[in-house]
């Protein structure tokens, strides 16, 4: 019987995807309901005998409280920057890998090298780079000798973009590449005897063909980027205000052990996320049907 | 078109400073690593001196009382077993979506896809409170868990876009011609599948490898603190002194053998990454 | 003026591969020429030569009497209709006709005027919004063909554009692009593989084969006077069938008879020849009457397979002969047998094709009185492959 096929196939399916929902969903769907349960109470961990469901107060003493508005604009700036320039280096580097005319394996090659770097790692060596007693860049012509780029707060975030977007073009590149092949090249011919040259060739054809590409690869790299830990904390730990939203949630739970705070925190992140996603995704029309997640 | 002596010129500074680009930290790196202590300040890009005190001070004190190695043993024994998981339970996964029709298919591919764009930090709290509930804070396991929630979702989209190209007919083909369906699974599908299965293995174990925070909010000691939470907390020499070379060394030990492995894989990679990026 | 000059045109790739060799040809003002022959002979590389897709290794290319040897294609005046279409996938059928013009900095209202003329000519009025994946295949070969008449430029350059349509749809095409250049008067290139084509559409028709131009002129030119044995074979269809004849002193022997040539008029030129003849100069005994006292041969075949097509009948019959030794028939035959399907040659066994009057009564198996038309025999050289004398004239 055809139902009866397709019933036993059905339950084959499930079956065969069953574990792997069941590991996803545990470490998400759980912990976030728990995370939301946390936070409208007063849990600390350092005074394990106070506490208490405190309903929304956690809420509006992140909302009220000036570092996490700080926080949130040093997220913001950086996550803006940072994009906008992997954008833009990202589609060169495409380009080149695209038209190539030789050494593309090289290039291929290079390009993933900062993929395969634990960002940590990378975020050290920046860090050395910069460093006014060890760093290198200092000695560079057209920089001073002494500038202190982690003295100051918007060098820092400097030196934090150049770091971040160092580890992420190159995946940025792959995606618009994987973009860049799907353009018929006889397009580019047909342009060519219709006149153009070639940079109205990129604004009128490449551009306006690679839209989908561009707004998943924009869509995943921004939500990356609000992310953004790991370069921070080894680069200043957060100093002189270039905190970002993440290391504040890490501060409150891990360091403070202030789960309450901690967790209302975590849950604001949670819909910043959401709501930037839902922008990208109803407001620009991104199509994540068939996108790609990590990196 | 014919190509100029210009042309070759001006590809070529393209592609050079590409290479460039991303091998500066690299070079600095290994540089510092190879710097006698005495030299780290001198601000040279290549050292003038070569030294292996760094690497030396690293694997000081064996196993048990280097800072390097147990963290070292840590990161590569949990990317493995999570790596491992991950493929078994995201190639069934996968192989039900691309081959069985069943509803919910595009459900479990929506939830992957929100929880690759998931924020770790709203996780770490709760599972930070429930692992030393349950004691597995500070273990290996307490790591693997929410390394296999947001692998899972990177391996599942790999396998699920290689899965989709295999032509399954070949399986019914290879039954016709006398294979039992054990014999066709193995025979046929297998080594098709091989390739997206070795791929999408990499990517999650350079996820693994990559993770701090995590590593750093779900560990206190070296039982199960890996390389990127144990740089983080790195001493030097002295209490004084700022661990910049054992760090580059460390760096270096770590990141060397991933650049070759990528390198000789890198074809699987990019594949993996741009897997069902932007399907026409 | 626009004509349309190559001189000594050569086209070598990176590899080394020479794909138009020292190609002259002199396109009028307002001709349709069509370049023709099997895949691989450079047809495409030579239109993309005009067009300036492709760098010119040496020799010239004039358009209107300049050298645009330099001149990248948007300053060469020229249109061109891609095998694909090359439509702009996100731009309507309006945006994409008037692409050019837009580049080019003309005001709204003129490029409104002359795309909404284009469309007129095309019957594409009602598609103008529209995109390229919501038409069907014959709509967007005329957004295609109305993107290069837009521009009104010094010529029309196409690629196979008929390729990618479906058999009915082309033959109905291929009188709409032959009104159409008629009325507009504009010289055109045409590149096709397909023969009925070339020889239904051309003003005159440019033979390449491997990179070579093997004969130039008007259609009925190349079927009556083919210089050489692939001219001959490649056009028309059926093919010409290839049988080998000895020719000593004025006369000359055939599998299938004897016959004076004496008055065909070649000179001095005694031995083994590759004999052609078209499969219209064959018919049934039966039919002819008394056609059959005055000239040609009559001889006995056994016929291994009729194709009856209603208003012909096509026979398929073999005949026994030492096979002449020729290089120039054995690659003509392989390439013949990929591109046109031509009779078979082994060595002592000519394949022939017949095309016979419809009331015909020859059947499988039967052992036909045929007869020959000898006055329409075509000689080769065996060796060159080149023309020794050609059928049509004589009689």
């Amino acid at each position: 019987m055809k139902s009866e096929r397709t019933r036993s196939e059905r339950k084959l399916a499930w079956m065969l995807c069953a574990p792997a929902v069941l590991a996803m969903l545990l470490v998400t769907a759980y912990p976030i309901a728990y995370a939301i349960v946390l936070s409208l109470q007063d849990v600390d961990l350092r005074f394990p005998d106070e506490g208490g469901f405190v309903g929304l107060s956690n809420y509006s003493a992140v909302l009220s409280s000036d570092l996490w508005w700080t926080d949130i604009f040093n997220t913001v700036f950086i996550m803006l920057i940072s994009v906008s320039i992997e954008l833009v280096l990202g589609m060169a580097i495409a380009l080149v890998m695209h038209r190539a005319i030789f050494g593309r394996g090289v290039v291929r090659t290079s390009v993933l090298i900062p993929y395969g770097i634990i960002t940590v790692v990378a975020a050290f060596a920046w860090q050395f780079a910069f460093s006014p007693e060890t760093g290198f860049i200092n000695n560079l012509p057209l920089i001073s000798d002494e500038m202190d780029w982690f003295g100051g707060r918007f060098s820092s975030f400097a030196v934090i973009i150049l770091a971040e977007v160092w580890k992420t073009t190159p995946f940025m590149a792959l995606l618009l590449l994987a973009g860049l092949v799907t353009i018929d090249g006889q397009l580019y011919e047909a342009a060519r005897v219709d006149g153009a040259t070639a940079w109205q060739r990129f604004t009128r054809i490449t551009l306006p063909l690679m839209k989908p590409a561009i707004l998943v690869a924009l869509l995943f790299r921004t939500l990356d980027a609000f992310r953004v830990f790991d370069t921070i904390f080894v680069m200043t730990r957060g100093a002189l205000d270039t905190e970002s939203v993440s290391i504040l949630g890490y501060n409150q739970l891990i360091s403070r052990l202030n789960l309450g705070l901690g967790s209302a925190v975590s849950v604001l992140i949670f819909l910043c996320v959401f709501l930037i996603a839902f922008v990208f995704v109803r407001g620009f029309g991104a199509k994540v049907e068939e996108g790609r997640p990590g990196g | 078109m014919e190509r100029s002596g210009r042309d070759y010129a001006l590809w070529t500074i393209a592609i050079a400073l590409v290479v460039i680009f991303a091998l500066i930290p690299v070079v600095w790196l290994i540089s510092i690593s190879l710097k006698p202590p005495e030299a780290l300040t001198d601000q040279r890009f290549i050292p003038s001196d070569i030294s292996f005190d760094n690497y030396k001070s690293l694997f000081e004190g064996g196993i048990d009382d280097s800072p390097f190695i147990k963290p070292l043993i840590n990161s590569i024994g949990i990317a493995l077993i999570t790596t491992a998981i991950s493929i078994v339970l995201a190639s069934f996964c996968a192989y039900a979506i691309a081959r069985l029709e069943f509803p919910g298919k595009r459900v479990i591919l929506a939830g992957a896809l929100a929880i690759a764009m998931f924020p770790p930090i709203s996780t770490v709290g709760p599972l930070f409170d429930m692992w030393r509930a349950l004691g597995l804070y500070d273990t290996w396991l307490g790591l693997i868990i929410p390394y296999l929630t947001f692998s899972l979702p990177l391996a599942i989209y790999v396998l699920v876009a290689f899965f989709r190209e295999i032509p399954w007919e070949l399986e019914q083909a290879a039954q016709v011609d006398g294979a039992t369906p054990f014999q066709a699974f193995t025979k046929v599908i297998v080594p098709l599948a091989a390739p997206g299965v070795f791929t999408a293995a990499i990517l999650v174990f350079i996820f693994c490898w990559n993770d701090f925070l995590f590593a750093i909010s779900l560990t206190s000691s070296d039982a199960s603190r890996t390389v990127p939470a144990a740089l983080a907390f790195f001493t030097g020499e002295s209490s004084f002194t700022a661990p910049t070379g054992s760090i580059a060394a460390a760096a270096v030990v770590v990141t060397v053998p991933i650049i070759i492995f990528v390198l000789i894989f890198q074809r699987r990679i990019v594949a993996g990454l741009t897997a069902g990026a932007v399907k026409g | 003026m626009s004509e349309i000059v190559l001189e000594g045109v050569t086209k070598t790739f990176a590899d080394g591969f020479e794909a138009v060799k020292d190609m002259d040809l002199d396109i009028q003002d307002g001709e349709f020429m069509i370049l023709v022959g099997p895949s691989g002979c450079g047809k495409s590389t030579a239109l993309r030569m005009i067009a300036g897709l492709e760098d010119i290794s040496s020799g010239e290319v004039k358009i209107g009497g300049e050298t645009v040897n330099d001149r990248s294609p948007k300053d060469r005046d020229i249109a061109m209709v891609f095998q694909n279409y090359a439509l702009y996938p996100h731009m309507t059928v309006r945006e994409n006709m008037g692409f050019a013009l837009k580049l080019a900095g003309a005001d709204k209202g003129e490029i409104d005027k002359k795309v909404e003329e284009a469309a007129r000519t095309l019957d594409l009025e009602q598609h103008l919004d529209r995109r390229p994946a919501n038409l069907s295949g014959g709509q967007r070969q005329r957004v295609a063909m109305g993107r290069a008449i837009v521009r009104d430029p010094k010529a029309f350059l196409m690629d196979e554009p008929l390729s990618n349509l479906d058999a009915k749809l082309r033959v109905q095409m291929r009188t709409e692009v032959a009104k159409l250049q008629s009325k507009l008067e504009t010289t055109t290139v045409y590149v096709t593989h397909d023969q009925t084509e070339a020889m239904t559409l051309g003003d005159r028709v440019a033979v390449m084969r491997a990179g070579v131009l093997q004969q130039v002129g008007t259609p009925a030119d190349l079927y009556d006077n083919p210089k050489n044995l692939f001219v001959a074979g490649f056009i028309g269809s059926p093919a010409m069938n290839f049988m080998p004849g000895e020719l000593s002193g004025g006369r000359l022997k055939l599998p299938i008879g004897e016959v004076d040539v004496g008055d065909l008029g070649v000179q001095g030129h005694d031995g083994q020849v590759i004999v052609g003849i078209r499969p219209e100069n064959f018919e049934d005994v039966e039919v002819i009457g008394d056609l059959k006292e005055e000239r040609g041969v009559t001889f006995e075949a056994e016929i291994d397979l009729v194709e009856s097509l209603g208003s012909d009948l096509y026979a398929y019959f073999h005949i026994e002969s030492e096979g002449v030794q020729s290089d120039q028939l054995a690659d003509i035959v392989e390439e013949s047998l990929e591109e046109t399907g031509a009779g078979e040659i082994r060595e002592g066994h000519e394949q022939i094709v017949a095309r016979l009057d419809p009331t015909s009564k020859v059947k499988r198996r039967d052992t036909a009185q045929l007869w020959a038309d000898t006055s329409k025999l075509h000689l080769f050289d065996p060796e060159s492959g080149d023309s020794l004398r050609s059928g049509s004239n004589a009689g």
